[in-house]
């Protein structure tokens, strides 16, 4: 049963009924007297017809298929798969958050409000920054309101000529598409041999027209930007902004914060440094955090303090408006909020030691097996090449298969595209030594395996519900609906 | 050598190459670079008319691994396309130098083009490349 592959629509039998509904409470009325004929369906809708005990095992055979981070290792680089602590589930349903509406009068919602206000206060402390709105849904949707802000500052200085945004090789590439959005143009700064931004060569593209640099400290490669300072009097000396990409802000907590390495705007994912739930399309939270300057265009309203309560802030003229409805995604801040009160400074603080050391142990273990591109002292993650694996004839994404049969989530793969057949480790701050090793272990037996024979390898994985997917085929035709004509 | 390199084309860093005809010049991914991307998926085109500029993204080319620009080889004004990309993207993997060729340009600029690579010289590079 769990190994069934059939869809729902495929087990239906005519006449099968797993459903039985109570009897009508209102007075019933023909359809044609509730709506017009051109409104109603013609043909019976096609549902499927099964039995309760047929859609109780479908659903439940589908759900033990599902991995996370509470059933295996997930070292999904740049993508942290950080433990979810279930207390943030209990502090997010509490009644007194869980039934608010988002329309009920101030004076009625002042714990929320100042839940709100303590976690903007937090993150203030966190990142060294003076302002945040929690409002953005998500870390592009952070990008797009931050860049909206700069672009907001220097056209309200009469400064219309910047439309150009730095952006180093090794970021996300949410980063070129944010700057699209904005209408500006991203011009890109190389990498040195040390995989750092290339300070010379960022100086070469300063001029007048940079409105900011956008960069992600820790880089993608997991390393740290050290000369940060410099790079920040360079862009500030010719009157640019900078632009922090949270998305490794959990390499940094308690150690160091983007405000005082220069930065004047930054964004938080809050699901990967913060522990909210990560995807399935949200909701999300993406908190933008401004030095002084920028205030004045933040999204309204802002959460200020009034006497002992708190109040929505509208009154910011040169604001850049709203982006998102009401207040952002309250539930997901609650989470974020509830961590970090469980965690503490100090706790905060570890939970970025063990993230690094975690990914230092893990890189120093399989740097004797797989190429290290950049052998130096990592942050929370790090990068391999598959290059040499890849000669003997399986590469990145067959190491990945591999490591499915494994019983691990494979790493990031082909990403970030300045390393040749990329495998980017992210073991986050939750995992034990024996589960690294036991990680170790399975990529020194694949290395092992694609040396004895490497077209076992690129035909895995074997003992997954699905073998080898046809990407290719996926991708150039897909077929994203069942079909009863294409069945027959 | 592993990869195909042909003569009579001019070949970047970026590993596009451009063939001269006439006053026009047709512009391509280079062996090496289809194979590096994998299996090619989807490629938008530029739009006709289009000014493009020596080193900037002209064409999105993406494969199952990544999203990636086709820089401009040359500065130059696309006269042409090759539709048969939009349903035939693989033409890139099967006959990077024939059918999988991209867009055709109008070329401003001689001098551009013999500042590229040649066949020897991009031999060389793509070795270099190899030996990293």
């Amino acid at each position: 049963m769990r190994k069934s592959k059939a869809l729902l629509f495929e087990m239906s039998h005519a006449g099968r009924q797993g459903y039985s509904l109570p009897s009508c409470d209102v007075p019933e009325k023909p359809v044609d007297e509730l709506l017009p004929r051109k409104l109603q369906r013609c043909e019976p809708l096609d549902l499927p017809e099964l039995s309760e005990g047929e859609i109780i095992r479908h659903y439940t055979g589908l759900s033990t298929r599902n991995f996370g981070v509470d059933t295996g290792f997930y070292p999904l680089g740049s993508c942290t798969m950080k433990y979810n602590p279930k207390i943030n589930e209990e502090a997010a349903v509490l009644p007194g958050f869980a039934y608010l509406h988002p329309c009920q009068p101030e004076e009625t919602t002042q714990g929320a409000l100042e839940l709100l206000y303590n976690m903007e206060q937090d993150l203030i402390e966190l990142t060294g920054m003076d302002r945040f709105t929690l409002q953005p849904a998500a870390g592009a949707h952070g990008e797009l309101t931050g860049l909206m802000v700069i672009q907001a500052y220097h056209r309200q200085r009469g400064d219309y000529k910047r439309n150009k945004v730095l952006i180093p090789l090794s970021a996300h590439g949410t980063n070129p598409a944010t700057v699209s959005m904005t209408g500006c143009e991203v011009i890109q700064v190389p990498g040195d041999e040390r995989g750092l931004v290339d300070l010379k060569a960022l100086k070469a593209v300063i001029d007048g027209t940079i409105s900011a640099l956008m960069l992600t400290n820790p880089s993608t490669l997991g390393l740290f930007e050290e000369e940060i300072e410099a790079i920040a009097k360079a862009v500030h000396e010719a009157g640019g902004l900078l632009y922090y990409d949270g998305a490794n802000m959990n390499a940094n907590m308690g150690y160091t914060r983007p405000g005082d390495m220069g930065f004047d705007v930054v964004h938080l994912n809050i699901h990967k440094t913060l522990s909210t739930p990560h995807g399935g399309g949200g909701p999300g939270g993406g908190p933008v955090g401004v030095k002084e300057c920028l205030i004045p265009f933040l999204p309204v309203p802002l959460i200020d303090k009034k006497g002992e309560g708190f109040c929505f802030n509208y009154d910011l003229p040169e604001s850049i408006g709203k982006v998102h409805s009401f207040y952002g995604n309250f539930g997901v801040i609650i989470k974020a909020y509830t961590y970090m009160r469980m965690m503490g400074a100090e706790g905060l603080k570890q939970a970025s030691t063990d993230a690094v050391l975690n990914a230092n142990y893990l890189m120093n273990l399989l740097k004797k097996t797989y190429h290290l591109p950049y052998d130096r002292t990592c942050k929370h993650e790090f990068v391999l090449s598959a290059r040499r694996e890849k000669k003997k004839g399986a590469g990145a994404g067959d190491i990945a298969k591999a490591l499915l049969d494994r019983g691990f989530h494979p790493p990031t793969v082909y990403f970030p595209l300045i390393v040749e057949e990329a495998l980017m480790i992210e073991p986050t701050e939750t995992e034990t030594k024996e589960t690294l090793d036991a990680f170790a272990g399975a990529m020194e037996d694949i290395a092992k395996e694609i040396n004895e024979d490497a077209e076992k390898v690129i035909h895995g994985p074997y003992h997954t519900v699905v073998g080898r997917l046809d990407e290719v085929r996926a991708a150039r035709n897909p077929i994203l609906r069942w079909n009863k004509e294409q069945q027959l | 050598m592993k990869y195909n390199i042909v003569d009579d084309l001019w070949y970047t860093e970026k590993h596009e190459w451009a063939r001269r005809e006439g006053n026009t010049a047709v512009i391509g991914l280079s062996d090496y670079a289809q194979d590096k991307l994998g299996e090619i998926v989807f490629v938008e085109l530029p739009e006709i008319g289009a000014e493009v500029e020596a080193g900037k993204g002209s064409a999105v080319i993406e494969s199952v691994k990544a999203v990636t620009d086709l820089y401009a080889p040359i500065d130059g004004t696309v006269v042409e396309v090759n539709e048969e990309l939009i349903d035939r993207p693989e033409a890139i993997n099967s006959d990077p130098y024939g059918a999988g060729w991209v867009y055709k340009i109008e070329i401003k600029d001689e001098g551009q083009l013999s500042a590229l690579m040649d066949r020897q010289a991009y031999e060389k590079y793509v070795i270099g490349e190899e030996e990293k």
